[in-house]
């Protein structure tokens, strides 16, 4: 009886906690749909009886925001999709092979995390000022900056977490493929790279974040090219220092929320695996 | 792990693209971060209009005879250091309630959490603003106290910052945690009891030393994440509060570089920030090692 108490009472608050943890979630995606007069009012309800969705079709056409969203996604994907690709081979590297320099390449993997990437601002806008020159994509204004940093700020994290997963499996799996006449490379492919996709969803999952969540390098390096603002800075644009549209603020903001949201709900499992994996490791 | 010779090339050739990736984006602008604090670079250096003097050491000694350097250095360690013992006790509070409910309630606070750690970081802060709006926020209705600005006042506003910080850092701990305590076997905890250990017995001689690990590795994930922050405060507090006064380290380097056109002092600052982390990160390492993790 008395346990039952104190579980009913643990329950009681964990139901509180998580309503207040959720509650500005629920308040941004609520004012986004509340008509305007409601959103700037001088006492705010925590419901509206006229939901309407005229703050997005603001956010959308006034701001163009269907393109921000596009290059977003854009930037976030090819940052996904190559840091997979290079962490994958650079952490088999480090589990698989002994070599010199090794451990000294693992403790500068574990130093380079620690930089404080928004230090690199400064040398990081100059460099793409000269790429810019060569190579345009990937130089100042454009989205190709963009990847190429972000590819640089996760990898260091996506390796050091997928070590941990490609240690996990056996050698012997290896020995066995090599016995059954399977090269090398279809060993990597079709049997490793399958058993470390735990791994590989919860490094992905963090270098979409990563990428999707960037304000500071868009603003930096898009400085003149304004078809390719990424979200975070576009939601900047609706802050008026006198008057800022709340309504389309919460409405942008519920846009470039929902698809993280998404991504992390479904992989939730995987990225707590995985993330206890890198821990433990 | 195989040792046989040739090895060494092909590990070299799949560690190819990281490491150009890394010495390229990474190594270089490291380096070039050192080498412009180095000189007087401002705007005239930049556009070619004034020659490059090189100043040694010359910005390091500007910022560190600057009473706002030391102000902003006080303010970012104290900032850091309420973001992380808050996260920490909150995170920690929260895994341990999570193992004492029953499926549900857990799944109903890890959706939340999931909700505040996946919210983009941008609009989290911006959310957060109008919570706290002063004439259309919901808190300042609920509190009464309509027209409160909680980003005028200096403490008010770093101390919104700071909650904001804690709202979607605590997941990270809270999750990583709860798996730490459900990891631990059962036994363990069936011999504890059987040995007729009380329940805060068995949580500060069996749990925590078991989790040690694990809050030393989560520990130092937030001090280095919360030294850092950047974006919460640059957007909460429109790039540093009135006056500069909610400056913390990372956000004086930018305003340094990019509003003032000083490159050459922040990227001092910039230095300056690099190797505060890099001592904490050599703390790391060593307690790392001592807990008997081997590389």
């Amino acid at each position: 009886m008395n346990r039952r108490v104190s579980r009913g009472l643990a329950e009681a608050v964990t139901v509180v906690v998580a309503a207040v943890v959720a509650f500005p979630l629920y308040w941004m995606a609520l004012t986004a749909v509340k008509p305007e007069s409601e959103v700037i009012s001088a006492d705010p309800r925590p419901w509206t009886l006229a939901p309407t969705l005229d703050s997005f079709v603001r956010a959308l056409t006034v701001q163009s925001f269907g393109r921000y969203l596009l290059n977003s996604v854009v930037v976030a994907v090819a940052v996904v999709l190559l840091s997979l690709l290079i962490s994958f081979l650079a952490a088999t590297a480090l589990t698989r092979f002994r070599f010199r320099g090794r451990t000294t390449m693992l403790i500068m993997l574990l130093v380079v995390q620690m930089v404080p990437v928004e230090a690199l601002t400064i040398p990081l806008f100059f460099l793409m000022q000269s790429v810019r020159d060569v190579a345009p994509v990937f130089g100042l204004n454009h989205l190709g900056s963009l990847v190429l940093v972000h590819l640089a700020f996760s990898l260091p994290f996506a390796i050091w977490m997928l070590r941990g997963f490609v240690a996990a499996v056996p050698v012997e799996l290896e020995e066995a493929a090599t016995l059954d006449g399977a090269s090398r490379f279809r060993f990597l492919w079709q049997v490793l790279f399958p058993l470390v996709a735990p791994g590989l969803v919860a490094t992905s999952v963090l270098s979409f974040i990563h990428a999707w969540n960037d304000f500071l390098f868009a603003k930096t390096f898009i400085i003149s090219a304004a078809e390719n603002q990424t979200l975070p800075l576009a939601l900047q644009v609706f802050v008026k220092p006198d008057q800022n549209d709340w309504g389309a603020i919460m409405a942008g903001s519920t846009l470039m929320t929902i698809p993280v949201l998404v991504f992390f709900i479904l992989v939730q499992r995987r990225l707590v695996a995985g993330l206890a994996g890198a821990v433990k490791s | 792990m195989r040792t046989a010779k040739g090895d060494g090339r092909i590990a070299f050739a799949y560690l190819v693209p990281a490491l150009l990736v890394l010495v390229g984006l990474m190594g270089y602008p490291i380096y070039q971060l050192v080498l412009i604090s180095l000189f007087d670079y401002g705007q005239e250096q930049v556009s070619g209009g004034a020659p490059l003097t090189f100043l040694g050491l010359g910005n390091y000694a500007t910022l560190l005879s600057q009473s706002r350097f030391w102000a902003v250095l006080g303010q970012t360690v104290g900032f850091a250091a309420v973001c992380v013992v808050g996260t920490l006790l909150v995170g920690a509070a929260l895994a341990v309630l999570a193992t004492r409910v029953r499926t549900w309630a857990r799944m109903a606070l890890f959706l939340a959490a999931l909700g505040a750690w996946a919210t983009p970081t941008v609009a989290g802060s911006t959310i957060w603003l109008f919570l706290f709006d002063a004439n259309f926020g919901f808190v300042n209705e609920v509190l009464g106290t309509t027209g409160l600005s909680w980003t005028y006042d200096k403490w008010l506003a770093f101390g919104l910052v700071a909650a904001q910080v804690i709202w979607c850092s605590f997941p990270f701990v809270m999750v990583t945690l709860y798996a730490g305590i459900k990891a631990i076997p059962g036994e363990v905890l069936e011999a504890a009891a059987l040995d007729g250990a009380s329940t805060t017995r068995t949580a500060t001689s069996v749990i925590l030393p078991l989790l040690r690990p694990l809050l030393i590795v989560v520990t130092i994930q937030s001090i280095i994440w919360d030294f850092k922050v950047f974006t919460q405060i640059y957007i909460m507090t429109n790039g540093g509060g009135i006056a500069g006064r909610n400056l913390v380290l990372n956000v004086y380097a930018y305003q340094q570089a990019f509003a003032a056109s000083e490159y050459g002092l922040g990227a001092s600052i910039g230095v300056v920030t690099t190797v505060l982390l890099l001592l904490v990160t050599l703390g790391y390492l060593r307690a790392l090692r001592r807990s008997g993790e081997a590389l």
